[in-house]
């Protein structure tokens, strides 16, 4: 990362290298080695974090996660005399590289200001986004609040830290100033602690610098680095993101229990989970050469990465997750919008009881069919809401001037509002986090994807296999080369491609015909009418050119109603054709929109049929 | 969650450790932190005796701040700011009071500034313009909460309150801390705790139910001011309609819905265990204290109800949890068998494929009735004796 990592081996020297993500409820420990002579994905160990009482200290489940795998391959890792990970990989016993992420206690919590909402607050929680922090509240002058509401708010949430910007260089000064006063006014609290100062990253207007110096410098840890918006119409994120990853390291990782051992132990900084998750993302988008979006599903949280035209987005929305954060998804979404996933009938108390009681054990797992489906139904609805979030951070930049003159003063353009994730232009969607790793069959995980997000036109999908990612992206930071290779060998499930018209179907016409050229000399084609899926099998490694033609008005990435000519890859899941139009359009009659999911689920075999008729 | 790993041929377990039981404890040392929300002073000193009520460390929180954009009321410029106001900086101020003025044009033009709360001016920037008033500190106390001595002073911060006390932990609760009378107003852990079982001399006291509080009986309490309720469950929809909202984020303890309640199973309809139950009721006329904070996420704090007594018994340690062998009493806490009781009848070593089609770690569990059922180690946990 930003530091230098303090590695004991030259990357080409290293043998064996041990990764942790130490993540609210487990840590994982992922060991790799090269001796097969590439690097490959050895085993895994888990245990139960222990950042909280009685343990307090993360580094206790780290060892028990170690120690996992060193029961499971005999190879020491630990030191013997209790001292952490050996390192480096010597007489046949430690590693080469320990290095880790961490979202335990919840992870980074923030709070960010701006002057205007939807100019410098915006860039600003963007900047704290892409560090891998989760965003409390975003407070600018103009959010609607007085300001003893906003001082109130500030006080009540004890954030971990808190990113100030406004005002582009040279422009305004006064309210800018106004909002250092107003945080002084409010002089929140750290939430682990009130033994030490906040840390505050300014990153504004640069003539006010003195003025931050003098209201803040003493009641808080303040880094003064560059204004994250300048000019309005550029938005310099990375110096702001790298002074909260710094603040991180120094002044919150180091008052979380145990981390200041773990800390040592560790050849490079830790860094949130988000953070090396959106790594893994960045390395598909960079490898393929494609626009991408992924998502890590997890507990508590729900992390979308986007990189479209090389611009990487991510957002962390705190409260959608598959365990803790389950009644937040069924309050957010509402419970008819989860059950209208569901093809058996049940009654809203039923579903409500059943996902309270999994909020309150988020540690149980569905053993039967009926409540994988129910969770599964779930899993979609926070995908899309996260999806909802991400598409209103990945937004053009707002408030660049079109014009000028008129009366006086400047005009916006509101077109410019607007988000630029577009389906139809996104190419690649890959899928991280408990749920969808875990899915007992993995056409499970690519329809959940598929359902939710509703790619459009030729889509390529991926998932991690056995949850990976973050630690392969805090890898890369040091060894890139070797994180691709097991990330391309262990990591990456291709699921296939999803081929989807845009637009509006009617039921029963023809939507697109689709057809290749198979590598064994065979021609393949296909008919899609509306309303219709079907999985085509194309297995892992084999890619095909096809020919998609959509139907007039359906667009499939080259204007509507024009022929794309698109590679294809197979997988797991194989071809998805996907004529259920965009929106997917379910029926309203719930009878009928469960005889519709129904009959989708058994024609590609999502689930067991001979199970599935007994829950109707 | 769990299931198939392709890579690795271990699927480690990551719940079953995670989720110990529930403590249910006849007696053991209960202690507990009673902090401050900023540093301030400490009223008792260590060893001395406490009760419920008593204060043992206060502090002054200062009050929330209006800022005043005095520039922009009055219309002069930031530079100025002194020149038009007749306050300074620790001057007190009362709602409604002129603290500056601007006057022109022989008097046609007068601006006037006052001040929206009683306080005093904490600020006045020249840099802004912006004058803070900030009112009156307000006092904050924290009170003993349980009956017992104080074992530890956290200079400034707050004191350790210890007792001895029977201890058991609910799953989910809402609203803050109490203390009353336990009475128990049902006779089986199956009963529902009702409108009809409640009367008016429940009044301040904390009621033990069996399986299920309903709407009436809640709403009942809160009529008649009952201190606390306690059952084994309650209706999703139900608590949907105390709380005014679904439960989003499970971070209880600061709803004001009239009274404490706590779920000791989950939601639904579900039997109080029967060692809860019978713990309760042999301390039926007892004082209890509880608390219906419950934080769901790493380091999961469940709701409490401590009930302090001087029985002379054998003192339970406050271990951790040792984990299952064959024999473990153990709960099953998902569907199916949901709240079903057993022990651990065997713990296979392979993976097994359960209904949903994962491949998981599974254990054995035979059932009361004498029924075995094999489910997810996850999904038990462990009742501790």
């Amino acid at each position: 990362m930003e530091r230098m990592a303090k590695l004991k081996k030259a990357p080409e020297d290293m043998e064996y290298i041990l990764v942790t993500d130490v993540g609210s409820t487990t840590t994982k420990a992922r060991f790799f080695s090269n001796k097969s002579g590439e690097w490959r994905f050895v085993v895994a160990g888990e245990a139960p974090t222990t950042v909280e009482a009685p343990y307090e200290d993360v580094t206790m489940g780290v060892q028990n996660a170690v120690r996992e795998i060193e029961e499971l391959t005999g190879h020491k890792i630990l030191a013997p005399d209790g001292s952490g990970i050996t390192v480096p990989y010597e007489h046949g016993s430690g590693v080469d590289l320990y290095c880790t992420t961490s979202s335990a206690g919840g992870g980074l919590q923030m709070m960010v200001g701006g002057f205007i909402k939807a100019i410098t607050a915006e860039s600003a929680n963007r900047a704290a986004l892409g560090a891998g922090s989760i965003v409390m509240d975003v407070f600018a002058e103009d959010d609607g609040r007085a300001p003893y509401q906003k001082i109130r708010r500030i006080r009540s949430l004890r954030p971990d830290m808190i990113l100030v910007a406004g005002g582009t260089d040279g422009g305004d000064t006064t309210h800018v100033i106004q909002l250092i006063e107003l945080i002084k006014a409010a002089d929140p609290k750290p939430r682990l602690g009130v033994s030490y100062n906040l840390p505050l990253v300014y990153a504004g207007n640069k003539d006010v610098r003195p003025q931050a110096q003098s209201l803040l410098g003493e009641n808080f840890a303040l880094e003064i680095v560059d204004n994250l918006r300048p000019v309005l119409e550029v938005e310099n994120t990375e110096p702001a993101r790298m002074a909260v990853h710094e603040l991180f390291m120094e002044h919150v990782m180091s008052h979380a229990p145990g981390y200041p051992n773990l800390m040592k132990w560790t050849d490079v900084d830790i860094m949130p989970t988000p953070a090396g998750e959106g790594m893994a993302i960045q390395l598909i988008a960079d490898t393929f050469k494609k626009n991408t979006i992924g998502v890590g599903l997890g507990g508590a949280t729900t992390n979308v990465y986007s990189v479209v035209d090389s611009r990487f987005v991510r957002s962390v929305s705190a409260n959608l997750g598959m365990s803790y954060s389950v009644s937040n998804v069924m309050k957010e979404a509402g419970l008819g919008d989860i059950m209208r996933w569901l093809p058996f009938s049940r009654d809203e108390e039923d579903i409500g009881r059943r996902l309270s009681n999994k909020m309150i054990r988020p540690t149980t797992i569905p053993q039967t069919l009926e409540e994988l489906i129910i969770e599964h139904s779930v899993a979609r609805e926070a995908l899309r809401l996260g999806l909802g979030h991400h598409k209103s951070i990945a937004t053009r930049l707002k408030g660049m001037k079109l014009g000028e003159g008129m009366d006086r003063g400047t005009f916006f353009d509101q077109e410019l509002a607007e988000t630029y994730i577009d389906m139809l232009t996104l190419e690649v969607i890959a899928g991280t986090g408990g749920l969808l790793s875990h899915a007992p069959d993995r056409i499970q995980s690519m329809m959940i994807l598929t359902d939710a997000w509703q790619p459009e036109g030729v889509t390529w999908m991926f998932q991690d296999s056995v949850f990976m990612m973050p630690h392969l992206g805090v890898l890369s930071t040091v060894y890139r080369d070797a994180a691709w290779n097991i990330f391309d060998k262990d990591c990456l499930v291709k699921l296939g491609t999803n081929i989807a018209p845009k637009g509006m179907i009617s039921q029963g016409s023809e939507v697109m015909k689709v057809s290749w050229t198979a590598p064994d000399g065979s021609e393949f084609q296909e008919t899609v009418r509306g309303g219709e899926i079907k999985r085509i099998k194309l297995p892992d490694g084999v890619e095909v050119d096809a020919l998609v033609e959509p139907a007039r008005g359906l667009d499939v990435g080259a204007e509507p109603g024009k022929s794309l000519e698109a590679k294809v890859i197979g997988g797991i899941g194989g071809v998805i054709l996907d004529g259920r139009g965009r929106p997917i359009q379910l029926p309203d009659e719930a009878e009928a929109r469960r005889a519709l999911l129904r009959e989708w689920f058994a024609v590609l075999e999502m689930y067991p049929a001979e199970m599935i008729g007994k829950l109707y | 969650m769990m299931a198939e790993n392709n890579n690795s041929e271990k699927n480690p377990d990551e719940a079953f450790a995670y989720t110990p039981g529930l403590k249910v404890k006849r007696s053991m040392i209960v202690s507990e932190e009673r902090r401050l929300p900023l540093l301030g002073d400490i009223l008792v000193e260590k060893g001395a005796s406490v009760s419920y009520d008593t204060i043992v460390a206060k502090t002054e929180v200062p009050g929330d701040p209006e800022l005043v954009k005095v520039t922009a009321i009055l219309g002069i410029d930031q530079n100025e700011v002194h020149d038009f106001l007749f306050k300074k900086e620790g001057d007190k101020l009362q709602k409604g009071e002129v603290f500056g003025r601007y006057k022109a044009f022989f008097g046609l033009i007068n601006r006037e500034v006052t001040s929206p709360l009683d306080g005093e001016i904490e600020s006045i920037s020249k840099l802004t313009g912006q004058v803070i008033i900030r009112p009156e500190p307000v006092p904050v106390e924290v009170n003993a909460y349980i009956p017992g001595k104080v074992v530890g002073i956290m200079p400034r911060e707050g004191v350790v309150v210890a007792t001895q006390a029977a201890f058991i932990q609910g799953i989910l609760g809402l609203g803050g801390e109490a203390h009353g009378e336990v009475r128990i107003v049902v006779d089986s852990p199956e009963d529902e705790l009702t409108a009809e079982r409640i009367s008016e001399e429940d009044k301040g006291r904390i009621l033990i139910g069996g399986s299920l509080i309903t709407l009436a009986g809640f709403k009942r309490a809160v009529e008649i001011g009952v201190a606390g309720l306690v059952a084994g469950g309650m209706n999703y929809t139900d608590v949907t309609e105390i709380m005014g909202e679904a439960i989003g984020v499970a971070i209880t303890g600061h709803e004001e819905i009239g009274t404490t309640l706590i779920i000791t199973e989950g939601f639904g309809k579900m039997n109080m265990s029967t060692r809860t139950f019978n713990l309760l009721k042999s301390f039926e006329g007892y004082v209890a204290a509880i608390n219906g904070a419950t934080q769901i996420r790493a380091g999961v704090l469940r709701p409490e109800i401590i009930i302090p007594h001087d029985e002379k018994e054998e003192l339970e340690k406050e271990g951790l949890s040792a984990g299952m062998t064959s024999g473990t009493p153990v709960r099953i806490i998902r569907e199916p068998n949901f709240g079903a009781i057993g022990k651990v009848a065997s713990l296979p070593v392979e993976l097994m494929r359960v209904e949903s089609g994962s491949k998981v770690r599974v254990l054995v569990v035979r059932l009361d009735d004498g029924t075995e059922v094999t489910i997810p180690r996850a999904n038990v946990e462990i009742i501790e004796e």
